[in-house]
Order: structure tokens, then C-alpha cells, then sequence
């Protein structure tokens, strides 16, 4: 029995009865935590190239499930440069060794651009017997191992900031990494400078769903159909923002703001980028609910691959 | 152990914010020589150049995501002088709210999230294992499982601090709030309330919590109290203005050389790059001059970071910095922690004297400086104005100069902007941990981490774990 796009649809709408935004994914949890019992939690690899570790700190912030639940019980971190216990030669040695005993069945994380000016030079992330490992020999060779890749953050999944104009490190996405170096590996972008938590989680346990009804190779296709063209999640990037603002009305009747902190109306003239931006922060908001872009200033366009450079100036309609 | 020589090298540095490694020489079992190394490089200063001024404040939040409420407040205060615009005192206010929550997250991340597992046992899976085969946990077994229960629950502390961040800046990482002129979105009585019933339960946490562990840790890890002291030197810009002239700094500012508090001035800075990977005509260069010339290939180079210098002198940034330059009372737990577990009697940070330049020094500077931190935020939810206006419009000037200086929690930070044909022209960035994990000066003078590394215990090559513990207590 195949994982319905409508099922999904619903599990990261929330709009299974009774559930509100922040609890939307105890269905898809409560099955995956019940996978677990056996011990099968997927390993996860995370490699982090020009980025901030803003995708991996948005991430600490997920409150349903928590952060807690998600490296105990959902997935086993074996390689993670932030929080790992272990460090140096050791702590790489054993990110090569999962590759290799879980070949084709692990998950590669990304976060950060990858730099391919100068060999590479310009993002080292480990030494291995007196060796420099760059992010991008790393990416190619874990990548080609990996079941699939999540591209976490503008930057991974577009190039977002260390690529626009005025970079001098010829800063790539996974996927033009990918292409230029012939690695075939499905990858998943979960853009947004940084990513939404749910967004993140919300992907990895519904695939991981699917992969336990169907088996990697069907689970992991079911995620793939539902990715839009730039290879996003449509469920959670498929709306555009300012279709669903609930300051539309206002931009119909031409009733803008003049200065931030006017609150009534349509913060257009502000240099709102909602209109080029898919996303569900007008729903899921920030924060576990407390804000979100619009309502505290404007939308900067941080998921679209256009981002920065397509969406600057920021404040300037 | 080891009487010979032999060099450890560790990449990657973890448990840190960014890219770094650690190639220590270790000789008679303690650490003669190091080099501590940025892999990375982004060039946000040159991907500035040219654009509206106004962007930088967003753009510049992305160098750190665990940071981003520092680059945004020095951009700000960067563009706010260039733009000739003076804050509201609620802008003001609501600034160090957002600034403020920020730094309790922070501070809480890195003891129990990056440090802590360098003193304590994580559950049997990973992360937290496999590890060291020998990594020195004295924890007995009750209070190991203790920190392990604080570790999750300081998990979620952290997330409620990022919900304060985000109550008046929009959303975290990477607010969306502050602006040049002060902040975009007014604060409602409901908010302020929403804001500090979340801070009720992260000072308890603090209070109860994390500043007793630290004295705890601290104490069964005496030895670390004569590791790591590096030059002795410190620098801090100052940050968090009580009142609308700045005259007054919750944060104070200045820099403690040889032995003595002295005034600061910017000045007196200087970024050297004889071994960073930068073109050498731009070495010895003040950020008002500042370029930025990668050059990945340069041979006796070694680091990304280049090395910034006070007036010549390799300064430490961060907590310890700050708290000796503030000097400011203990924390009734920290008085009490010492007086029971250390028998000391000291009620002003500098009673720890000596003791503060090391590896514990540097965990419980930033502990007491959380405590600082809480009395600020409780006086500035005193302060604020529900309805207040805290945004001053101005428009983009033709041509501006405009200097940032704020604190970031690892340490002094400075953005500089130059702005000419509303654009901006020239755009430099001297930030908190290039202050600590800078290489090699012209001179050969070792950066503030290297020189703490000096000296420190290396038992067994095999398991160095006293070199990581050293490079963590700066927070990099």
C-alpha cells in the first residue's frame, strides 16, 4: 500500500483531526518511533561546507518532534562536527567507515556551499594520515555512497549567499557539485536561510516512512515525486506567500505601509519579496509559533534559489 | 609519559562554530608548540561591495548562525553612525531585549551542547559516542547522569531563548527585526508579557541550574585551573547601552594589558596576514583601510583567519575578557559555589585573580557573565515601553562613514562601513573569533589560543583530550 500524496499532504498540513501546526507530525513520528523498537534508526552523515551552521541551530529548534527524540530516536548522528563527542582523525576515519558499512543506505546531510575554486581549497573539513579532506572531495566521495542527499539551507541547495555576486570561490549547490562531477545520488533541497525545523524533519520522517512501507529504493522514489522543479518539498514550499498573506487584502486595496513599525497594512513598499517567495511561514509561522518575516518586518526571499542577489534589495519594492 | 617529540593533529577542532584545526607539538608530555587553523573562506566582505547599505544587516547575520542578533547589532550601530539617525530609547531597548536573549541561548549552547561533553559521559549512542578510548571523566556516576538530564533540558532552554529572540525579531537564526534606525516591530503588552514569562524559566535554569554545574565541574576538574593561560591580555569593545548616550555599558568597554585596565581605541587596530592566506600588500592594514585578498596558495601561510592586533599586542576576546574588564559582582551562586567548593572568599571577579586564565576560568567567566546578562534583561523588561516607537526613519546617504562596536558572546566585534554613491564601497568585519583563533602575527607573536595551549598536560598523544578542552573553553 503506497504512501498517498493526500496522506502526506495532510501530515505536513496539519490537518489531521485534532492535530495543531506544532503537533502535526505525531502520526508520522509515532510509526517511526515505532520502527525503532527494532533498532532501526537510519545513520545520518552531516557534512558542513561555506555555511553558518544556521540550518543546523534552526533545527535545535524543533519542538514536535523534539531535538531530543530526533537524535535518540529517529536517526543515529554518527557524524555531525557540532555536537559529536569524538574529534580530528578519529571522528573522520569513523564517518568513512559508516559510508562504507552502510553503502547505499545512509542519509547525507548538507549544509554550506561547496567551494570549487583552487582545488577545494577554500573549505577543508578534516585531515586524514597528513591529508587534507576538502567539503569537496568529501561530498563527492560520501555522496556517491549515500542513499539520498538533503540539501539543507539556501546555501547548499541553490548556493544562496557565498555564491552571489562578489564571491570569489566559485561556490556551488550539491546538485551542481553533483552534475559537474558525475554523482548520481537523489538529492532533496530543503531551502530557507535558515531551513524551518518542521521542513527539515518534517521531510526526513515522512521518507523515512515511506522507505519503511516500501523499501528504500520505492520510499525514497515517493519523496522524489513530490519534489517540485527546484527540487523542493511541495508540500511545504508549493503555496506562495503572498497569496495566502493576511495582508492581501490590503495590497489589493493599494493600502501600503509607510514605515515598519505601522503594522495595519501591506508592507509591499517596505520591499516585501512574498509575491517571488513559496513558502508556508504565513501558516507555520517561526519559532513554535511566537512570529514569522511578515509580521515582524518583510519576506527577504530567503527560500528561492534566486536568493540574495535576486531578491535585493531587500527593503526596496 | 612520551619524553620525545611528536606532533598531534586534530581537524576537525569539533564541538565548535565553523572550521578548525589544531596541529599541537608535544614534548616531556605537555604542548611546546601550536597552530590553530580557519579552514574556511567565505568573503562576505567582498560580496558586500556594491549594494544598498540596508542589506548588509541581513546579509551579514549569515556569517554565523549561532551569532547572527552580533552581526545584525554591529551592522546596525555601523549604519545607524553612517545614516546620522540616533535610536528611540525603546528602539534602544528592545535591541538589547532582542541581543540579550540571544546571548542566554549562546551561552547555554556552548557549555552543555559544545564543552560539556569533554567532562561528561553522553548516552551510549551516537553522537556522543564512540569517543576517546581514554577521556578522562571524573564524574562520578549520580552526577554524570545529572549533567546528562541538564544536557536535554538545556536543549529545550535554548529552543525558549531563540522564542524570546524571535518575539521582537521576527524569527531565529537570522532575525528579521533589526534595522538600520532601530527595530521594526513595536513591542505589545501582551508580547512583553509572552517575552518574559519564557524568561522566568530560563533564569531558573541558570540560576538553579547551569551556574551551580559549572562550579561543580570546575571543581572536580581543579587541575584545569593552571591550564590554558595564554598572554594574559584582553580586549573588549563594550556592548549593551543602559542609557540613550551609550555613556553607560551593561558590557564595559576597554582593554586590560600587562596587568591594567586601560581605555580603548579602535585605532590601535591593526590585521596582520603574513601567515594567513591573504595577499601580503595587505598586511598591517586598520579596518578603515582594510582589504580582503584571498590567496589560497601562499606559501608559510596556515589560516583563513587573519591576525587582528592591539596596539601590537595579541588580545583574548570573549566572557573572561569582559568579565575582568567589568568586573563585575559575583553571582550569590558563584559566591556560595566558591566559598564551599574552592574556599575562597571572593565577591568581584577579579578576587579569582590568576585563576581566571585558564581553562575553568574561562567556563566560569562566561557562567557569571550569563548571570550579568539576566540582570539586564530583567532591567530592560523594567524599561520597555508597550507602544513605544523604536524606529527612526533616515534615508540612504550619498557618501558615509559608519563604525559598529558591539561584544558578540565569543568576543569583540567590529563591522566598518564605507558607503559612497548610496552603495556600499568598502566594507570590513573584524569579528569575535578572529580576536582568539588567529595564526602567527608578522612578528611571529602566537594568537591568543596558541599561546594557551602553551604548556597544556598531553598524557597519552593517543588521547589529547586536554588540547581540545583548551581550544573550547574560547568558545570558537
Amino acid at each position: 500500500m503506497s504512501l498517498k500524496r493526500r496522506d502526506f499532504m495532510k501530515l505536513c498540513t496539519g490537518t489531521v483531526a485534532g492535530i495543531g501546526i506544532s503537533q502535526m507530525f505525531h502520526p508520522a513520528v509515532h510509526e517511526v518511533l515505532a520502527g525503532t523498537v527494532s533498532g532501526s534508526r537510519p545513520p545520518v552523515l552531516w557534512l558542513q561546507g561555506q555555511g553558518c551552521t544556521g540550518c543546523s541551530v534552526s533545527l535545535l529548534n524543533t519542538v514536535s518532534p523534539s531535538i531530543a527524540d530526533v537524535l535518540l530516536k529517529v536517526i543515529s548522528l554518527e557524524f555531525h562536527p557540532t555536537v559529536m563527542a569524538w574529534e580530528g582523525e578519529p571522528a573522520m576515519e569513523h564517518m568513512y567507515k559508516i559510508a562504507d558499512k552502510f553503502k547505499g543506505q545512509f542519509f547525507l546531510a548538507v549544509e554550506g556551499a561547496i567551494p570549487m575554486a583552487a582545488d577545494g581549497k577554500y573549505c577543508i573539513i578534516g585531515e586524514v594520515k597528513h591529508k587534507e579532506v576538502s567539503m569537496l572531495d568529501a561530498m563527492v566521495e560520501l555522496g556517491g555512497k549515500a542513499a539520498a542527499v538533503l540539501a539543507l539551507g539556501t546555501c547548499a541547495a541553490y548556493g544562496g549567499i557565498p555564491m552571489a555576486k562578489g564571491q570569489l570561490t566559485d561556490s556551488m549547490p550539491v546538485s551542481k557539485v553533483f552534475a559537474a562531477k558525475g554523482v548520481k545520488t537523489p538529492v532533496v533541497n530543503i531551502p530557507g536561510c535558515p531551513p524551518h525545523p518542521d521542513w527539515i524533519v518534517g521531510t526526513l520522517v515522512v521518507a523515512l516512512q515511506a522507505i519503511k512501507k516500501l523499501g528504500l529504493q520505492k520510499g525514497l522514489a515517493e519523496v522524489v515525486k513530490i519534489l517540485d522543479k527546484a527540487g523542493r518539498p511541495t508540500p511545504f514550499f508549493g503555496k506562495n506567500i503572498h497569496d495566502n498573506c493576511p495582508y492581501l487584502q490590503n495590497f489589493k486595496d493599494s493600502k501600503f505601509s509607510a514605515t515598519f513599525t505601522k503594522k495595519e497594512d501591506c508592507r509591499y513598499e517596505l520591499g516585501c519579496k512574498g509575491p517571488d517567495t513559496n513558502a508556508d511561514c504565513f501558516q507555520r509561522k517561526w519559532n513554535n509559533g511566537i512570529n514569522w518575516c511578515v509580521q515582524n518586518a518583510v519576506c527577504i526571499g530567503c527560500v528561492e534559489p534566486n536568493f540574495p542577489d535576486g531578491k535585493s534589495p531587500f527593503y526596496e519594492s | 609519559m612520551a619524553a620525545g617529540k611528536a606532533t598531534i593533529s586534530i581537524d576537525p577542532v569539533t564541538r565548535i562554530e565553523g572550521h578548525l584545526k589544531a596541529e599541537v607539538v608535544v614534548e616531556g608530555g605537555k604542548v611546546v608548540d601550536a597552530r590553530v587553523s580557519g579552514g574556511m573562506f567565505r568573503g562576505f566582505e567582498n560580496i558586500l561591495i556594491g549594494r544598498d547599505p540596508r542589506d548588509a544587516t541581513q546579509i551579514v547575520q549569515r556569517i554565523c548562525g549561532v551569532c547572527p542578533t552580533a552581526h545584525s547589532t554591529a551592522s546596525c550601530l555601523a549604519l545607524d553612525e553612517a545614516f546620522g539617525v540616533k535610536l528611540t530609547t525603546n528602539g534602544r531597548i528592545v535591541r538589547n531585549l532582542i541581543w540579550g536573549a540571544n546571548y542566554l541561548q549562546s551561552h547555554i549552547l556552548h557549555f552543555y551542547h559544545l564543552a560539556a561533553l569533554d567532562y561528561v559521559n553522553g548516552p551510549n549512542t551516537a553522537p556522543f559516542q564512540p569517543r576517546y578510548a581514554k577521556p578522562d571523566l571524573r564524574l562520578d556516576k549520580k552526577t554524570n547522569g545529572v549533567a546528562v538530564g541538564q544536557y536535554v533540558e538545556a536543549l529545550e532552554i535554548r529552543r525558549i531563548c531563540h522564542e524570546m529572540v524571535a518575539m521582537f525579531g521576527g524569527k531565529m537564526p537570522h532575525v528579521s527585526g533589526q534595522v538600520v534606525g532601530g527595530t521594526t516591530e513595536i513591542p505589545t503588552k501582551e508580547r512583553i508579557a509572552e517575552y518574559a514569562a519564557r524568561f522566568k524559566k530560563v533564569r531558573e535554569f541558570v540560576e538553579k541550574k547551569y551556574i551551580p554545574v559549572v562550579y561543580l565541574v570546575g571543581s572536580v576538574y581543579k587541575d584545569l585551573l593552571s591550564v590554558g593561560a595564554g598572554h594574559k591580555n584582553s580586549i573588549s569593545f563594550g556592548a549593551f547601552p543602559l542609557d540613550d548616550m551609550s555613556k553607560e555599558l551593561l558590557l564595559k568597554r576597554g582593554v586590560f594589558i600587562d596587568g591594567k585596565v586601560q581605555d580603548f581605541d579602535p585605532a590601535k587596530i591593526k590585521e596582520f596576514v603574513k601567515y594567513s592566506w591573504y595577499d601580503d600588500s595587505t598586511t598591517g592594514l586598520n579596518f578603515k583601510e582594510g582589504k580582503t585578498v584571498p590567496k589560497a596558495d601562499k606559501a608559510g601561510a596556515y589560516s583563513f583567519v587573519k591576525s587582528p592586533r592591539y596596539d601590537g599586542k595579541a588580545v583574548e576576546a570573549g566572557p573572561l575578557a569582559r568579565m575582568i574588564i567589568t568586573n563585575p559582582d559575583l553571582s550569590p551562586m558563584g559566591q556560595k559555589a566558591l566559598k564551599e567548593l574552592f574556599k575562597l572568599n571572593a565577591k568581584k571577579f577579579m578576587d579569582l585573580k590568576d585563576v581566571a586564565f585558564s581553562i575553568m576560568g574561562r567556563h566560569v567567566a562566561r557562567a557569571e557573565e550569563t548571570y550579568l546578562m539576566l540582570l539586564g534583561v530583567e532591567r530592560w523588561l523594567k524599561e520597555v515601553q508597550a507602544g513605544g516607537e523604536t524606529f527612526v526613519k533616515a534615508a540612504i546617504p550619498d557618501n558615509a562613514e559608519g563604525l559598529g562596536l558591539t561584544e558578540a558572546p565569543r568576543g569583540s566585534l567590529l563591522h566598518y562601513v564605507n558607503i559612497k554613491g548610496k552603495k556600499i564601497a568598502n566594507y570590513q568585519i573584524v569579528s569575535a573569533t578572529i580576536w582568539n583563533a588567529n595564526p602567527r602575527d608578522d612578528s611571529g607573536q602566537r594568537g591568543p589560543i596558541e599561546e594557551a595551549l602553551i604548556g597544556t598536560p598531553v598524557a597519552d598523544i593517543n588521547n589529547p583530550v586536554n588540547v581540545c578542552r583548551v581550544i573550547r573553553a574560547f568558545d570558537p
